[in-house]
């Protein structure tokens, strides 16, 4: 065994020195993208239309994917324009399989593009699973779940890998109208079989659904264990109301991070590993707000050519001095600037 | 730029401060165009040559493993040579410049590259990216100005050592690599003292330099080679590698030579930088380079430098872009009244060459009486450069949103 694994390293060796400088996976790529464990790909296998803005995306990871639990999500990154924008999407199908369901958001760059341009075969890149937004392992007697809009993609998630496991489940869904409801066939098929009660709500008509409402819906609100997920504000409220009841423990709740970053002019600019935090200006250059904190930062020509200074931007908004053009990143991003002509727009943190 | 106004004729004579304020705003424009329309074509456009680069390659290294029969050899030898020169010039320069860093993609990124050279990417990046860009054709600054061993301009002083010069740039094409990778660790200034050669500064980056040549070394002449062994290829394939290096080092330091050598290329002294604006450093820029003519396959072989004018303008805009932006980069050449250096390869790296066997000896002639004329004060005001800042225009400010 001992000799079998040195036999293979020692191989290995030998093969990334034939590809030296590259990494033997580089030429893989070139073949064969799906391959590389290094690399998380996925390929569209299907893509299929749920309302007049939405499409599911059926995708078959490649190697080095580990499976999912229902209800979390997975980040996927997608070319848009020649640039690699990524932005996550709870996993609407049972563990297993690979689906997410897309929903249109308004100037959204991803989901947009892809509700227009996604085609089977195309290759997206992947990150593993993620969220506690789970049903726990023994599961619960009485199951609610309040969702609102794309909120319900994690619980249809949830719905279709383990509505079997449990035996009292209501729904309450809203949605601007009937068509705009994504998965309604599913919803009422399975509430008309009995398996789930339903209760669908069309805001355009109905307006907002409030606690209140909520409890008369559902009179035994707090003895039931409730997933909830939707608009900020929905999720504000239903937090309150549960807090008065002394019943938090009860909701699990799933926040969509919010991906548009509003840019202003200068801001606080956080340096990760050294703590440091700044207020800069919107006129000076993030490696200027740095050097004169104190922070070692690395640098170069100072004028934007070299790229010496280029350093992970791990949230926040910079706009390059040069041109105004703005540069964003939400949670999970690793957006690289040159900090030498790119000044705040907005509190931004970068690691270093 | 005082050196300049040392030459019989000051190619800026004719120009005012605002001509040269007015000139970089011209130029950020262009910029501004490219930028605005970076996109999917031009993504498409570097995967391509990447992928077309590594399918090459491994072609190639798969019929060098049977390099014993002559037209096998041949095959592999040519399309390994190519496949080294894509990967240096087209791919490994452009990417290390931050030229595809817009794409977000981790693996086309100035920060995670490494190429197929002597050279450790993060060593090349600090000589090229930086100090040659920045100072372009500023003599004692720029070392791209004869590498440090040559005398490529008259105000250099002479010396009998110089007499060699014209052997040592041969021998110095033949061995490109090895002579970048030496120059980016500044070896001949590093050896000259014990304190500097002991360093740990110096250490670290000399072990950095080692490495990376040994694994080079290594997979050229003994792995790659080896594999061949089965079929009895051992040394043809040793031969066929040392050829493919020999060719990119020859065509690498041709086209290098033809950037910023050729006649009609203007150098410049060191205090005639001090406080330069964007404007000035523009105009440096178009008046330190030159441009080689010639056909789509020669752009991409030398990896678009023979668009070296507007690289040098624009040193991170995709490479495939230079060749539109030049109509206008040539028109606002002839507007100013400026020497836009362009020729065909032969015409450029004779006239390189013929430069180097010129400064071999002591200036003659007129070259003596501008070398021997008194330098002029520099009336320049001191002042950190901030060259990322736009020129002004009238109505409005240098850049949106400060």
């Amino acid at each position: 065994m001992a000799v079998n694994q040195t036999l293979r390293s020692g191989a290995w060796r030998v093969v990334e020195l034939l590809t030296t400088p590259l990494v033997p996976t580089d030429y893989l790529d070139v073949v064969a993208p799906l391959r590389n464990a290094r690399v998380l790909r996925a390929r569209i296998v299907a893509v299929r239309p749920e309302t007049r803005d939405s499409v599911t995306l059926v995708l078959r990871p490649g190697r080095g994917w580990r499976p999912h639990e229902p209800g979390q999500y997975v980040r996927i990154g997608v070319d848009v324009d020649g640039v690699r924008l990524w932005r996550a999407y709870s996993v609407t199908c049972a563990p297993g399989g690979l689906s997410v369901t897309v929903n249109a958001v308004r100037d959204g760059a991803v989901s947009n593009h892809l509700i227009r341009n996604a085609r089977a075969g195309m290759i997206v890149h992947l990150d593993h699973p993620a969220g506690d937004f789970t049903l726990p392992a023994t599961r619960p007697g009485r199951v609610l779940f309040v969702t609102a809009g794309s909120g319900i993609t994690p619980v249809m998630g949830m719905l279709r890998s383990a509505l079997h496991e449990l035996s009292d489940v209501v729904v309450v869904h809203s949605a601007p109208e009937r068509d705009a409801v994504v998965f309604g066939d599913e919803l009422r098929t399975l509430a008309a079989d009995g398996r789930i009660r339903l209760i669908e709500r069309h805001t355009r008509t109905g307006g907002r659904i409030t606690p209140a409402e909520l409890a008369e819906l559902v009179p035994d609100l707090f003895e039931r264990h409730t997933w909830a997920c939707g608009p900020n504000e929905m999720l504000d409220d239903l937090g309150a109301h549960w807090a008065r009841a002394g019943a938090e423990e009860l909701l699990h709740v799933e926040r969509f991070r919010p991906t548009v970053i509003a840019a202003g002019d200068g801001g606080k600019v956080t340096f990760g590993r050294s703590g440091t935090v700044v207020q800069a200006a919107g006129d000076v250059p993030i490696l200027e707000a740095g050097e004169a904190a104190g922070v070692l930062m690395p640098s170069g020509c100072r004028m934007g050519i070299c790229f010496s200074c280029v350093l992970p931007m791990t949230e926040g908004a910079v706009r390059d001095l040069r041109d105004g053009s703005i540069t964003t990143a939400v949670e999970g991003d690793n957006v690289k600037v040159q900090t030498c002509v790119s000044a705040a727009a907005g509190p931004c943190h970068l690691d270093v | 730029m005082t050196t300049l106004q040392r030459k019989s004729v000051n190619p800026i004579a004719h120009l005012s401060a605002d001509d040269i304020e007015a000139i970089g705003r011209e130029l950020d424009a262009i910029r501004d165009e490219i930028v605005a329309s970076r996109g999917e074509r031009d993504a498409a456009y570097i995967r391509r040559v990447i992928s077309v680069q590594r399918r090459l390659e491994l072609g190639s290294r798969a019929v060098l493993l049977f390099s014993l029969f002559p037209p096998a050899w041949l095959i592999g030898t040519a399309g390994l040579s190519v496949a080294k020169i894509l990967e240096n010039m087209e791919i490994g320069h452009n990417v290390m410049h931050g030229q595809w860093d817009w794409m977000r993609d981790p693996k086309i990124h100035s920060t995670t590259w490494e190429w197929d050279n002597a050279s450790p990417a993060e060593q090349w990046k600090h000589s090229h990216n930086e100090l040659h860009h920045t100072y372009t054709n500023v003599v004692g600054k720029d070392n791209d100005l004869g590498y440090g061993i040559m005398r490529v301009d008259e105000q250099q002083p002479w010396h009998p050592v110089y007499l060699g010069q014209p052997l040592w740039n041969f021998v110095n094409a033949c061995f490109f690599e090895y002579g970048i990778a030496a120059y980016d660790l500044e070896l001949g200034r590093n050896l000259k003292s014990k304190k500097r050669r002991r360093s740990p500064e110096f250490r670290a980056r000399l072990k950095q330099v080692r490495r990376k040549i040994g694994k080079q070394m290594l997979k050229d002449y003994v792995v790659h080679p080896a594999l061949s062994a089965a079929t009895g290829s051992f040394l043809h394939t040793l031969a066929a590698n040392a050829v493919a290096n020999l060719v990119r080092n020859l065509w690498t330091h041709s086209v290098i030579m033809c950037g910023h050598f050729p006649n009609g290329v203007e150098t410049f002294e060191r205090n005639s930088i001090e406080g330069e604006t964007r404007g000035e450093w523009y105009l440096r820029q178009m008046l330190g380079s030159a441009n080689i003519d010639g056909n789509r396959l020669m752009h991409i072989m030398t990896g678009n430098l023979s668009y070296q004018i507007e690289h040098h303008l624009f040193p991170d805009l995709p490479s495939n872009r230079y060749q539109e932006i030049a109509p206008k980069i040539r028109d606002l050449f002839d507007r100013y009244g400026l020497n836009y250096v362009s020729g065909p390869m032969p015409k450029q790296v004779g006239s390189a060459w013929a430069k180097v066997f010129r400064l071999s000896l002591p200036n003659r002639g007129a070259a003596k009486i501008a070398a021997a004329a008194p330098r002029p004060v520099s009336g320049r005001k001191q002042q950190p450069a901030t060259r990322w800042q736009r020129p002004a225009t009238d109505s409005a400010p240098a850049h949106a949103g400060s």
